[in-house]
């Protein structure tokens, strides 16, 4: 066979992903597990197409809400992440304090949110956006401080301000770092809004999953997470275009070497 | 008193942090126009004095003048000296092409500064072009750096240095990590550079034929500490060749400083083991 291995790889990981569904499948048949514990990926397919119109806004609720932090998170993140990466004192000074607060379990910071904004999408929001801030702001500070000195020199030397410096070669440089972490960020952000969701909503798929399970649906809880995954995996591939396209000079594309 | 000259370094010592003296005790002039190379083992303080010269450093002691102002003194009104400098590595902005590369002075440097975005697509990419192609980039300015190769890049990087007309230009060991061949192309290259547009150059150098064959003048340094000890010139007529650069003069020229660095080093070693046997 004459596959470009492009191809092959492609219908290999197309192949993995129907035999996991089938392994399931059968798994459930041969097993005879009861649908309260593991419905079949087709029983769950027909719950997902019946119950749709009621789970689309939910959907919606859910992606709205995520994309608001996320971007909310993204924004606050570069800003943090430019300022302590431009300079090594605010680097040393303010890196502990980030450690702290990411080390904090997310799930915990949900309750205080509530307590100040009450229940609904602003705590899901928040929760999301807290999230993810930290490892945009991590990548954008190590992308800033990775500039080579030699570099810096041939700017500093021409008579460059530390603004020329930071538009003209710190901020590309750290531009790879940047969507390296959007991918990161967005996988997060579903997270912290999901979370938010199940503790402290009455709208979204996190929600719609608490209620579900609460009534024994255990096919609509596998319908939510069908839908969660499908989002995520969308939002996924859009920041991997999108990071292809800002930054296709760091992944060497085009003719190789002439010499 | 005589016309200052253009570079003036008096009595410039060095030292890092509290630790090693790079450069003691140096005082050095380079003129107008004139192309001078420091020559020495490594570590002797040859980058430490490129530095201190582009203002990168600042002396612990002595005074590093040029053009009649104290280096690294904050400019008062005037027109800043300009400036170019080119590395052992080529450093090219992988994100950017060949052309946009080589622009990047024009970009920071007034008075082009003020009309880089104007004339980005029009005369400064003619300039820039016209630049690669005497280096022997033609067609090459809309390759991005990853696509060329080490001598390739490092030929941009000379018109990097080169292309806002810089009154001095400062060479780190630019041709250091090439072959042979290459090498001695681009020195053809950077003579021929030179005579048209006469900066003054200062190259730092380990490669003795390189500053036999380039350099007016050539300044051998010892290390621990960093001295000049001795200054020799070059009297060979230009525009000197491949060929000149083994004649029998250039050659006993190369051989004495071989010499002279060699003698250095064996001081210094004796200087090391007494200090060791003390």
């Amino acid at each position: 066979m004459s596959w470009s291995p492009r191809l092959r790889q492609r219908l290999l990981s197309a192949l993995a992903l129907v035999s996991f569904f089938l392994l399931w499948e059968v798994i459930c048949l041969v097993v005879g597990v009861s649908d309260l514990i593991l419905p079949r990926p087709s029983q769950i397919a027909v719950v997902l197409w019946e119950k749709m119109p009621l789970l689309w806004p939910h959907t919606l609720q859910t992606l709205k809400t995520t994309l608001a932090g996320f971007a909310l998170g993204v924004l606050t993140g570069i800003v943090i992440g430019v300022a302590i990466g431009s300079s090594k004192l605010a680097y040393d000074v303010a890196y502990p304090l980030l450690v702290g607060f990411s080390s904090i379990p997310k799930v915990a910071v949900v309750p205080i949110f509530v307590v100040w904004f009450g229940a609904g999408t602003v705590p899901a929001i928040l929760t999301s956006m807290v999230i993810s801030i930290f490892p945009v702001v991590v990548n954008v500070a190590t992308g800033l401080a990775s500039t080579e000195p030699e570099l810096e020199d041939v700017l500093k030397v021409l008579g460059a301000s530390r603004r020329d410096v930071l538009w003209n070669v710190s901020l590309p440089r750290a531009m790879p770092y940047l969507f390296a972490s959007l991918k990161i960020a967005i996988t997060l952000a579903f997270v912290g809004t999901v979370l938010a969701e199940t503790v402290a909503a009455n709208r979204g798929i996190g929600n719609v999953m608490i209620i579900a399970s609460g009534n024994f649906d255990v096919a609509l809880v596998f319908s939510g997470l069908v839908i969660l995954a499908a989002l995520g995996v969308t939002l996924y591939l859009v920041s991997s275009w999108l990071e292809s396209r800002v930054t296709g000079w760091s992944q060497r594309k085009g003719d190789m070497a002439m010499v | 008193m005589a016309e200052p000259s253009f570079i003036e370094l008096s009595d410039v010592s060095l030292r890092y942090g509290t630790g090693t003296v790079a450069l003691a005790r140096t005082s050095l002039s380079i003129e107008t126009g004139d192309f001078v190379a420091l020559v020495g083992p490594s570590g002797c303080g040859k980058s430490t004095i490129l530095k201190l010269v582009a203002g990168l450093l600042q002396p612990t002691s002595g005074g590093v003048i040029v053009r009649g102002r104290e280096q690294g003194s904050p400019s008062v009104g005037g027109e800043r000296l300009r400036l170019g400098i080119a590395f052992q590595n080529p450093t090219m902005l992988p994100w950017l092409t060949i052309r946009e590369n080589v622009m990047i002075p024009l970009k920071i440097v007034p008075p082009f500064r003020a009309s880089y975005r104007a004339k980005r697509n029009s005369e400064f990419a003619d300039r820039a072009e016209a630049l690669l192609a005497q280096v022997g980039l033609k067609g090459f300015g809309d390759k991005r750096p990853w696509q060329l190769s080490g001598g390739m890049l490092q030929r941009a990087s000379l018109c990097r240095a080169l292309i806002h007309d810089p009154q001095l230009l400062l060479l780190d060991e630019p041709f250091g990590a090439l072959d042979q061949f290459t090498r001695e192309e681009l020195w053809a290259i950077m003579q021929s550079l030179w005579i048209e547009r006469r900066p003054t150059v200062l190259l730092v150098t380990h490669d003795l034929r390189e500053a036999a064959y380039l350099a007016n003048r050539i300044c051998v340094m010892s290390s621990r500490p960093g001295r000049i000890l001795e200054t020799r010139e070059v009297p060979f007529s230009r525009p000197r060749t491949i060929q000149s650069s083994y004649a029998p003069e250039m050659a006993a020229l190369v051989q004495a400083l071989r010499m002279r660095i060699a003698e250095a080093r064996s001081q210094e070693d004796q200087a090391e083991s007494q200090e060791v046997a003390a």
